[in-house]
């Protein structure tokens, strides 16, 4: 970003270039985007993030307390002892299968994440880089296939999986994420303006073939864009409910089938289902501190080109 | 390359040239195969699949909508229209198109005027940037299924937390699950929970894009703080608008988690107060297990995503070009004054180098 620095001018007042000459030297240093914002706007982004937080911090509550907690009127504020007592009805119990529904998530959200970045490095990589008939056409249609809902798939979809007996596996929710349109056009927007194309003459002059650039150029220079669109790709696989409440079994979840299967088991008693939330969120913010910064960046990243 | 490349030495060894160009030729013809071919081999992938799991089933799915379809058999008998018709003349397919549109601007409208608020407030210099940034962000990690749950508890009838709040302060109680509308309202303040983070993130992105010799201008003109953030920031933020609306569009029709756990039966409620069209063709696909009704639904959903997106488009370009002419003068005339400012400012600065070249000069 370039230094631009807001000439601080009263309305309609026309300052002596000394005037702005000092104006400029006063504020150029420290501040690019002018003075800091009074306390209002610290107010406001304050109650935003209490918003935020809030139901968080009540689910906990209740999820800590016993069952009559949520109707206590006079509610307290102050967690109470029961939220292992509850976690633990969770976890134990056989209708839920909390452990294999972790697990599963874990594991079908990182084969998701890892099978999406790479190809989606690839063909980005030929997109972006690569010369070839088409390519344009090519890289339009991929773009247009991310406008079609899901739901429009669903039926057929659903057969095929019955006929090939994966209905119930989890095989049946990594397959088709394998790939997302998505993953393809943030790569090639990416690649395009981080590798120049010097490197890679420079790199076939050396006598590399085109997938050793690929290797020794491309996936280095893409390791940014790949680290967010991975953790990305993570939270939407690990989180996605539709797809997987139909074609998986109630002894096969994951962990949002899992969590359904919570409010039908225990729809009177909120401390139980609110702890079994709060558990099953836990990963996921755990991800999120380490990670935080990555997603953010990766969204604003993602939204001034897409 | 246009440099040249000394020939071998022909008289030394006569054998050797042609070994040589041989040689070459081959890996030529080998890196030149390589260069043609290999984008196509790294692009497959995503078009393999793809087609697999994403064309063939829409394709299929057209097919099943003409059907009459046997789970037994698996297989189908044609039956034309019949499906989209039976789809078109159920009163529910009509209250879940309603209910689907109340949830859609319910959360869609407040959700992006408090995204852009929210991110003209961390457009500002504020303290600890990264902080606020990840703050907003915090409840799109939580999973929509687990948003639905606690929302729902809150949302209870007799004992949630609103309702009690409600109470407290001398308010009738609101029938959240009986009541059409209220249970759209608390559907609604889930996905706003969920995505306002999220598209506030997208627009302070576009807004850091904006440059800032435009508020220069503006501030030199006397236009106050509001007045830029209508005149300035909302039409520049245009096609980002554009692209939020139309993702917050398609992902607002097609939706399922939260009217699916609002309570805990799933079926949209008693009277369908707040059954939505993807909520309806899973009932019907997997409750009713009738899967040409739900192929049909499916493409008409489809059709109205387009339709709607296309409709989204045309409006949020009207829309936002009204929000910068609130101002009684028109296009021409607002670009010729914010060329004229930006002219002003320039000069100035112009003056600015001027007078400290001749201190430079002076001091010499």
């Amino acid at each position: 970003m370039t230094a631009v620095s807001p000439i601080p001018l009263a309305p309609h007042d026309e300052l002596t270039p000394e005037e702005a000459k000092g104006a400029r030297k006063r504020r150029r240093p420290r501040h690019i985007r002018g003075s800091r914002p009074g306390w209002i706007v610290y107010g406001v982004l304050g109650v935003f993030l209490l918003a935020s937080v809030f139901p968080y911090y009540w689910s906990f509550l209740i999820g800590s307390g016993d069952s009559s907690t949520i109707r206590d009127t006079g509610m307290s504020w102050i967690p109470g002892g029961n939220f292992i007592a509850n976690s633990l009805k969770v976890v134990n119990d056989p209708a839920v299968n909390f452990w294999l529904a972790l697990w599963n998530s874990i594991w079908s959200s990182a084969i998701i994440a890892f099978s999406v970045v790479f190809f989606s490095t690839l063909a980005g990589w030929a997109f972006a880089k690569l010369r070839f008939g088409g390519s344009k056409w090519l890289l339009v249609f991929v773009i247009a296939t991310m406008a079609v809902p899901t739901q429009l798939g669903v039926v057929p979809l659903y057969i095929l999986f019955a006929d090939l007996g994966w209905t119930g596996q989890i095989g049946a929710i990594i397959v088709p994420a394998l790939v997302t349109a998505f993953g393809v056009f943030w790569m090639t927007q990416y690649l395009q303006q981080a590798v120049p194309d010097e490197l890679i003459e420079a790199a076939r002059v050396d006598g590399a073939n085109s997938f050793r650039t690929f290797l020794t150029v491309g996936l280095p220079a893409a390791r940014p864009a790949a680290a967010m669109l991975g953790l990305f790709t993570f939270v939407t696989a690990w989180n996605n409910f539709f797809w997987p409440f139909i074609v998986l079994d109630r002894q096969n979840p994951t962990l949002p089938v899992a969590l359904s299967l919570l409010q039908s088991n225990y729809f009177i008693d909120y401390s139980i289902v609110l702890a079994g939330v709060i558990l099953a969120t836990i990963p996921l913010l755990l991800l999120f501190v380490f990670a935080g910064k990555q997603l953010v960046s990766g969204i604003m990243a993602g939204a001034v080109k897409g | 390359m246009t440099s040249t490349l000394t020939p071998p030495a022909a008289t030394e060894n006569p054998d050797a040239p042609t070994r040589r160009t041989r040689r070459i030729g081959f890996g030529h013809r080998l890196s030149h195969w390589d260069l043609k071919f290999s984008p196509y081999l790294y692009i497959s992938p995503f078009f393999l699949l793809f087609v697999i799991v994403g064309l063939f089933p829409i394709a299929y799915t057209a097919v099943i909508s003409f059907m009459d379809w046997d789970l037994v058999r698996n297989s189908g008998t044609f039956i034309g229209f019949d499906q989209y018709t039976w789809v078109l003349s159920n009163p529910k397919f009509w209250i879940a198109l309603r209910n689907t549109f109340s949830i859609f601007l319910l959360s869609s409208i407040p959700q992006l005027a408090a995204a852009i608020f929210i991110a003209a407030m961390l457009d500002q210099n504020i303290r600890a940037k990264t902080f606020w940034r990840m703050g907003v962000l915090i409840p799109y990690v939580m999973a929509p299924v687990a948003v639905a749950l606690i929302f729902s508890a809150m949302f209870g009838d007799k004992y949630g937390l609103v309702n009690t709040a409600l109470q407290n302060i001398g308010l009738p109680a609101i029938p959240w699950h009986s009541n059409a509308f209220a249970s759209h309202i608390a559907i609604a303040t889930m996905v706003n929970f969920r995505w306002t983070g999220y598209n506030t993130l997208i627009l302070l992105a576009a807004m850091q894009a904006i440059p800032r010799d435009y508020y220069e201008a503006a501030t030199v003109d006397g236009a106050g703080k509001a007045r830029q953030f209508f005149s300035i920031t909302v039409p520049s933020l245009r096609p980002t608008l554009i692209f939020v609306i139309i993702t917050s569009t398609i992902g607002g029709l097609q939706i399922f988690d939260e009217p699916r756990m609002y309570d805990q039966y799933g079926t949209g409620g008693p009277n369908s107060q707040w059954l939505t069209i993807t909520l309806w063709l899973y009932n019907i696909g997997w409750g009713e297990w009738n899967f040409g009704r739900a192929a049909a639904l499916a493409w008409i959903l489809f059709l109205i995503i387009l339709v709607i997106g296309i409709v989204n488009l045309f409006v949020t370009r009207r829309l936002v070009r009204d929000e910068g002419s609130r101002n009684p003068l028109s296009r021409r005339e607002r670009r010729a004054a914010e060329r004229s400012a930006r002219d002003r400012v320039a000069a100035q600065s112009r003056a600015a180098v001027a007078a400290s070249t001749t201190d430079k000069e002076e001091a010499r």
